[in-house]
Order: structure tokens, then sequence, then C-alpha cells
């Protein structure tokens, strides 16, 4: 095995190839289309990392051998110094004006199902409910401000064709909305579907998908988004939210050359705004870091732990200062009760935490499987109709049960929080005593009343009904996150659990693993706790994260004090979903559209870098260059007659010692501007990779020199090299490809494609899955 | 170029956008105590516009409606909420929402409809919808106009590619399904 390090960086040719109007008919059809300013790479390629980060070592020590110049070079480098942090807080307020904005607008067109509120009509429910008048405490809920649809249209409150009306109106709302949330995907962005994590993870891995962060897809993300949420399906808006910040990143980083000209920079860039939009959907800054680094980035430098965590505290500051829900938090369900929780516990904590563990893997396979099918079969021709039909199903069988009628956010806050003395929804429907007269916050545990058995048995339902759509829903063809569903199931859960025990405590408080812990007429149970856990246990079971998890839920709720129920579950759920299947959603997703995307996951198989390396025995041998044989017109032929991304350069075909490795992209643009510039060069001519030209008689047309897009030190391997070394070296340095080289002769070559191919394959999956290079 | 001055309008329209938003922040505060029936006293809500960290039961209720010495008991019942609204920001933001929904409606509709009765006598335009045809053929819609420097006519190319980019990736999404499937 030889290293080289330190590669020699690669002069990019200054072609000028912009004016494209007709072109020699030489070489490929893609030369016709005017390069794009940023980016060297072709779409749907990987970058070359080492190449990348020798070109802004170049920049950086040009920047500061030229800042001791004069003082306005100076005050230049100053200035590329802090672009960087610059760029961080451009993102973190772009980041966190479109989640208020998006906060704001979904809470509105949420209730507008349902009712609008006479005295401001940009009201929603809640908002709308607070500035009414009432005094008495009968009349606490009244609001006679918000009338539903019905009784505007027609007057009456109560009756059958009132239910009715209110019914076809939700449905219909939430079908409008689906349906111009799916058009204005379909005919302004089509990136602009799906969660988005999954196609952040691959790019931040170093692979390009032009368009994917870009403005259209920007705007048409945060619009549709809003219409998604609000039309009632079971969706979040957390995946989508880090979608949008990546795009503000990738907005911002086209400012500055920096960033725009180095793919490698950008992607630091990208990182920090995940961690962005995690913290603006969740408001958790620091959850949000964690996330980024654990989840999403792929190369996390400390540089960019310190530039993410200013990203995260810049947007959550943001969107604190736009309020979206009163009360100076950033997340709908903030809670912030201190009861303590007991020992005893954590035996219905640890259940429900294998209740998460079992519902991801559950859910995961599941939803493969129908992602799968909308793949391959007749289901993926008509998305549109997809989406209108699952919006109907969803609404129809929603609107019955109050408890899926509201929004999902809505749901999770009221099973995170515990009963007050003064609540009056179902679920709290306990019996009180009368001669009670306790503080608040310190009731201790009551009977429940027949309002909670029938709220027990309408948030089974519910379980059942999000646990079966949400399968359904993600992956479609709208924007579409996980959490918010996964948590909902969970809390529903939660609270589930958390009232039975509470009841058993309450009722058979002799018991002995009750005797010790607690006292009749004492508050031992917070079956709001319990929510919390459950949703805790869920979102971990299906997307694998552990230590972003548990700051998350704890920002979320402000209690210190459950770290330990929420590890509990959180390690539960990871140790019994990860014994069904290693993969996290956003992995399998990644597998399943064949990203290029190699993980962190030990390779331990006992290949050796033969059985993966190219040509095979059957195959047409190497595709190779020599130094100083190869006419114009040869590698034009080969150019043309094969696909590969690069080739090597020998010192001839007879003894096949490696010199180097040329990129494709490399090669076209450097012969196209040869032709057009140089003299004397035609098909003829011979190209050369050494320093001085090979002799040749002067008859001969002047040969071409093309050592400048030569890599003098490609990654080589001998043949011999265990395949785990060979994975590592493709991980750890992010290359494109690796050669193969015995006893200095050059014996074939491994791609990326080539190493995901065989881990496939090692895995027993299907090889032939990996789609891109 | 163009498209950097059109990039630096768009940023420069998002920011404007955003200071607006925090501009226009007047804020309504207001507390909410409500006090459950108490031995013979009925009920009541009672609202008062307090800072938040007077919002608690001594400073909202009034009148007392018990004597000195029952206060704190009657007080430990009651329940006070505190809420800080401004309802500017929640107007402004929902008319730039409707406003730009209603924006990209017209634009969809004018795609739809408008746009094919435009073109129509252009038979290199290819059309919104999705075709059969295969990667190989690209009409050359720049070689047909040379090369425009009017606003016009760069605006119309700019929108050609455009329109090209989004039938591209709806190939790559909806059709072919090779990426966010």
């Amino acid at each position: 095995m030889s290293f080289v390090c330190g590669c020699i960086p690669i002069k990019r040719l200054s072609a000028t190839p912009t004016e494209e109007t007709n072109d020699a008919g030489n070489l490929m059809d893609f030369l016709d289309e005017p390069f794009p300013d940023v980016g060297t790479y072709e779409d749907f390629h990987t970058i070359d990392w080492l190449r990348e980060k020798s070109r802004d070592t170049d920049r950086h020590r040009k920047i500061t051998s030229k800042s001791k110049e004069s003082i306005w070079e100076f005050i230049k480098s100053l200035l590329d110094a802090w672009s960087g942090w610059l760029v961080m807080l451009l993102i973190g307020l772009l980041s966190g004006t479109l989640a208020g904005v998006i906060d704001l607008a979904v809470d509105w067109m949420t209730d507008l199902k349902e009712g609008v509120c006479l005295s401001a009509l940009w009201y929603s429910h809640e908002q709308c409910c607070w500035t009414s008048n009432e005094t008495t405490f009968a009349d606490r809920d009244k609001c006679p401000q918000w009338q539903k649809w019905a009784e505007l249209m027609t007057g009456y409150t109560e009756g059958a064709g009132v239910y009715l009306l209110n019914y076809f109106l939700y449905v219909l709302w939430a079908l409008f909305f689906s349906f111009l949330a799916v058009s204005l995907v379909r005919v302004f962005a089509p990136y602009a579907c799906g969660s988005g994590i999954p196609e952040i993870k691959t790019i931040l891995s170093g692979f390009i998908i032009r368009g994917y962060l870009g403005k259209w897809t920007l705007l048409i993300k945060t619009v549709t988004l809003v219409l998604a949420v609000s039309s009632g399906l079971s969706l979040g808006k957390e995946g989508p939210l880090v979608h949008v910040a990546c795009c503000c990143g990738n907005l911002f980083c086209s400012l500055f050359s920096k960033y725009s000209k180095n793919e490698g920079k950008r992607r630091e860039v990208l990182s920090a705004a995940a961690a962005a939009g995690v913290s603006v959907a969740f408001g958790a800054p620091i959850g949000g870091v964690l996330f980024s680094l654990e989840e999403v980035s792929y190369y996390f430098p400390l540089k960019t732990l310190w530039r993410s965590f200013f990203a995260a505290l810049v947007a959550a500051f943001t969107l604190r200062s736009i309020n979206p829900f009163g009360n100076n938090r950033l997340v709908l369900f903030y809670v912030e009760y201190h009861t303590p929780w007991y020992m005893a516990e954590l035996v219905p904590f640890i259940l429900l935490g294998v209740f998460g563990g079992l519902w991801g893997t559950l859910f995961i396979r599941c939803n493969i499987a129908w992602c799968r099918r909308r793949k391959t079969t007749l289901l993926g021709k008509y998305p549109v109709l997809e989406v209108i039909v699952v919006t109907g199903i969803t609404a129809v069988l929603a609107f019955p049960n109050p408890y899926t009628r509201r929004s999902t956010s809505e749901l999770i806050s009221e099973l995170f929080n515990d009963c007050g003395s003064l609540e009056s929804s179902q679920l709290c429907d306990y019996i009180n005593n009368p001669n009670m007269s306790r503080p608040v916050d310190d009731i201790p545990d009551r009977p429940a009343g027949p309002g909670v058995y029938s709220a027990l048995w309408q948030l089974t339902l519910a379980l059942v009904f999000k646990i079966v759509i949400t399968i359904f829903t993600f992956g479609m063809k709208i924007p579409s996150g996980l959490f918010i569903p996964s948590m909902a199931v969970g809390a529903i859960a939660g609270r589930i659990v958390g009232i039975a025990v509470e009841q058993m405590a309450y009722h058979h408080h002799d018991w002995i693993i009750f005797k010790n812990w607690c006292r009749p007429g004492a508050d031992c149970v917070t079956p709001g706790l319990y929510a919390m856990v459950g949703a805790a246990a869920c979102l971990g079971g299906v997307t694998r994260m552990t230590v972003s998890l548990v700051v998350i839920m704890f920002e979320l709720t402000g209690g210190l004090e459950y770290i330990v129920p929420l590890m509990a579950a959180a390690v539960t759920s990871k140790w019994v979903a990860d014994a069904f299947g290693k993969e996290g959603i956003y992995e399998a997703h990644i597998q399943l559209n064949g990203y290029p995307y190699l993980d962190q996951d030990e390779f331990t198989h006992r290949t050796l870098a033969t059985d993966v390396m190219r040509p095979r025995r059957n195959e047409p041998p190497l595709a190779l260059l020599t130094q100083d044989s190869t006419t114009v017109e040869d590698v034009e032929t080969l150019i043309k007659d094969t696909d590969y991304n690069g080739f090597p350069v020998v010192v001839s075909h007879e003894s096949e010692r490696l010199i180097g490795f040329v990129q494709r992209r490399d090669l076209i643009l450097a012969i196209k501007s040869a032709r057009q510039k140089q003299d004397g060069v035609v098909s003829n001519s011979v190209v050369h990779f050494t320093e001085d030209a090979p002799q040749i008689p002067a008859s001969n047309p002047q040969p071409l020199k093309l050592r400048r897009i030569l890599n003098l030190s490609p990654f080589t391997v001998t043949d011999h090299t265990p395949m785990e070394t060979v994975v590592d070296i493709f991980r750890k340095l992010g290359l494109r490809q690796c050669l193969v080289t015995r006893s200095g002769r050059l014996l074939g070559i491994i791609t990326k494609k080539d190493v995901l191919r065989h881990m496939a394959q090692m895995m027993n999956q299907d090889p032939e899955s990996i789609m891109f290079n | 170029m163009s498209s950097s001055i059109a990039q630096n309008l768009r940023i420069a329209a998002v920011l404007l956008v955003f200071l607006v938003l925090i501009d226009v922040i007047s804020l309504a505060y207001a507390d909410k105590c409500i006090c459950p029936p108490y031995r013979n006293i009925s009920g009541h809500i009672y609202k008062k516009n307090v800072s938040q960290k007077d919002c608690n039961c001594l400073h909202v209720v009034e009148p007392m409606p018990v004597p000195g010495h029952d206060v704190e008991a009657y007080c430990l019942l009651c329940e006070c909420k505190y809420e800080e609204r401004s309802s500017n920001t929640i107007k402004v933001t929902i008319i730039i929402y409707l406003s730009v929904v209603g924006a990209l409606l017209l634009y969809m509709l004018f795609l739809f409809l408008v746009d094919p009765l435009i073109r129509k006598h252009d038979p290199y335009t290819m059309p919104l919808q999705n075709e059969e045809d295969s990667e190989d053929v690209r009409p050359r819609v720049d070689g047909s106009q040379g090369r425009g420097n009017t606003v016009l006519e760069r605006v119309e190319g700019a929108q050609q590619r455009w329109k090209k980019q989004v039938q591209e990736q709806r190939k790559t999404v909806f059709d072919r399904h090779k990426l966010l499937s």
C-alpha cells in the first residue's frame, strides 16, 4: 500500500467556454451548454475532497502572502477570514425568519379548515380566543368571535346537518391544500418533495445534485410545506426545515467566492446550516448542532462545530423575536413541570422504549416496501392522484376523532401537558375532590372520570390510525417530515401507559411496588412525562438518534431531571430496533435510492483489492493513456467510446508503469481549448504528459502538452491490500477512485461505485441498485 | 451578468421582507387569570395588560373578591397565563404568504394557458409537459435566436433554460424515479 500524501494542486485551465453557439462537433454534446460559473463537477458525481482542500489551502496561502503588501490587501484578508462568520449570521437570520413565517402560516391555515375568526381574519383559533372578552368561569372555553364554517354559512351550531357540513368543508379544504401543494411542486420545483434529509446526507458526503439547494427549491419548499402540513396529512415540518436551511446556506455561499468556488468549503457551511434548521424546528440549538454532527454531516471538523452553534443560536434568536406562538417559546409543546419521577417508573419507561423500537422497525420496513412499490410499479405514475387520495382518506378518517382532527403539534402539546385543576378537556376529566385546595401543579392522583376512559378509547384509535397512515404518507411527492408523526405515536402510547400506571397507583396503592413511593394523596405519576418518554422512544426507534435525541427532548421540555428516563427509553428503543435491522429511516432511503453514500459502519469481510478492482477477467482491458505516444484523435475516440470518469496515464503500453491520473472533464476542456487557441494542433498531434516534448521529426504536427491537468499523485494500493483498508481509505479521505498496482505495474482501478457495490453484495443486497457514481 | 443581478435582487428582497417583519412588531401582551368557583364566589376570568414578571394572581385579579386572609388560598387555585402577541406581525406574514401563493398560482396558470399560445409559432420550444423524447435530442434554442442582447431576449433565454432545468428535474424525480423516491 502506498500513500502519497499532499496532492499536487491541479491548476484549472482558464478556459472560457461560454460562447457556445456552435462547435466543431468533435466532442460530447454536454459541452454545448454554457458551463456554470461555479462548480467544476458534473451533476450526480462525487467531488474530490483532497483537491478541494488543496485548492482552498492555495487560495489561503495566496491571500496571506498578499496581505503583507498593502493595507488594502490586509483588510481583504481580514474580510476573507470573517466571511465565514458573516455567512453563518445570514443563514441564521434567514432560517429563523422563514421558520417563523412557516409557523405562523401553518397555525392560521390549519384552523382555516374548520372555521374563521371574524374579528380579525388572519387570527388562528387560539389567537382569536385569546382576545375574547368572556369573563365568567363557565364560559372560559367559549369563543364567539371564532365561528366554524357551518355556523357562518347557516347560522346553526348544533345538529347532524351542521356536523356533516363541517365535515364536508374540512375534507374540501384539506384536498384543496394538498392539491395546490403537489401541483406547485410538480410545476416549479420537483426537487422540493420528500423530506430532504437523505439527500442532504448524501450531498454532504460529497455528492453533487444540481438544483437541489436552489432558489426555486427554497421558495417552493417553504410555500408547499405550509400547505402540506395545513392539509392535515400525517407529516411534520422538521426534515423539510433542514432542507430549507441548507438552501439558505447554499444561497449565501454564492455571495462569497471562497465558498461558491470550493465544494469542500461549501459543505462546511451546509453542515452548519443543517444545525440551524433543526434548531428552529425544535427550538433546540444544542440539539441542532448534535443532530447535524450525528445524523447529517459526514466530515465535521471542530471549526464547523463552533460555527454551527453560532448559526443555530442566531436562528433560534431570530425565531424567538418573531414569536410565533405568543409565549416567547420556540416550540408549541414547551412544557415545564418539575415533578420528580421514581425508580420504579423505569419499568414502564423501558417498556415504552421497547414499543418505540418495535414501532420503528415496523415503520421502516413497511415504508420502504411501499416506497419501493411506488418506485417500480404503476403507483409511481400518478403522484398527484396519490397525494389527493391519501389526503382524502386522512381527512375523512381524521375528522370524527377529535384527537386527530386537530393538528399533530397541538395533539402532542396536549398530551405532554399535565392536567391542571381547571382543565376542561376530556382527557383531564378526573373526579375532583371538592374539598381539595392544593395549588395547581401539585394535584394528587385522582380517579379517572368517564371522560378519561372515552378519551383513552379515542386515543387508541388515533394511535392505530396514525401508525397506519404515516407509512403511506412519508415519501409522497410533497414536502414531508417524519419527526412530528413519530413523536405523536409515541406520545399517545406514552400517555395511555401513563394514565394506566396512574390509575393503578391510585386504586391499588397498597401493592408492594407502589407502597414505597406513592402515598395516597400525593402526586406520584405524571402521565405527561410518560408521553414525553414515549415520544423520545418512537423518534429514536425510527431515526436511531441517540445523543441528539436526548438533548433535543430536554431542550424541548426544559426538564433536566428527566434525562435519565429519556436516555433509558432512547437506548432501549435503539437496541430493540437495531436487533431487527441496522439502518435508520434515512439510511434506508439512501439505500433505496442507490445514492453513493459510504456509511461509517465497519467492513468486516476478508476480501482483497483484487476481488473488487476493474477490469474483471471477462472485461475489456483498462483504458489507458500513455505519457507520450497517444494522439489527439486517439484521446477523443477514447472519450467518445467510453464513459469513464478518468484515465490512468502510464509510461507505455508495454511497461504499464503508472505516471498519474487525468480526469475526463479536464481532458475534454483542455483539448477543446487547445484546438481553438493553439496553432498547429490537429488530430494527429501527439499528446504528451511529460515535461519535455518527445523527440519527433519536424514534419509532424506540434505536440500538445497536457501535463498541467495530470494528477501526479493518484492514490494507489497493491493488489493484496485488504478491502477493509481500502474502504477505510475511501471513507476517511473521500476518494473517488483508487488505482491498484502490483510491483509497480498498473493492474486496475477501484471506484467508489465498485466499493459500494461490493459492500452491497457482501450484505446480500442487490449490487445493481447502486445507481450513481 | 443578469443572473447575478437577479440573484442579488432576490437576496435583497428576502432581507427586506425579514426586516419589515422585525420592524412591524407592535407587541400586545396580556395576562389572563382563570379563577374557579371558591366557596360562594363564582368563577371569573381576569385579564390585564401586565409584563411577564407581574403575571401572577396578585397583580391581575382586581378587585380581589376575597378578604385578605383568604387571598393566598384563593390565588393558589387560580391559573395565570401570559401571552404576547404581535398582531401586525401576524397580519403582515399571512398577507405576504398569501400573495406569494397567489403569484405562484398566477404564474402557473400563465405557463399552462398563455405561454403555449404565445409560443405556438416557435417550433423549437419545448412545452411544459413531459415528453417522451430521448436524451440526445436537445433543440438548439440559442442557436435559432443567435445571441440575444436585449433585456427581453435575455429574460426569455433565462426562462427557457429554467424550464429545461425543471423539466430535467421532473424527469429525474417523477418519471425515472432516480431521486427522492
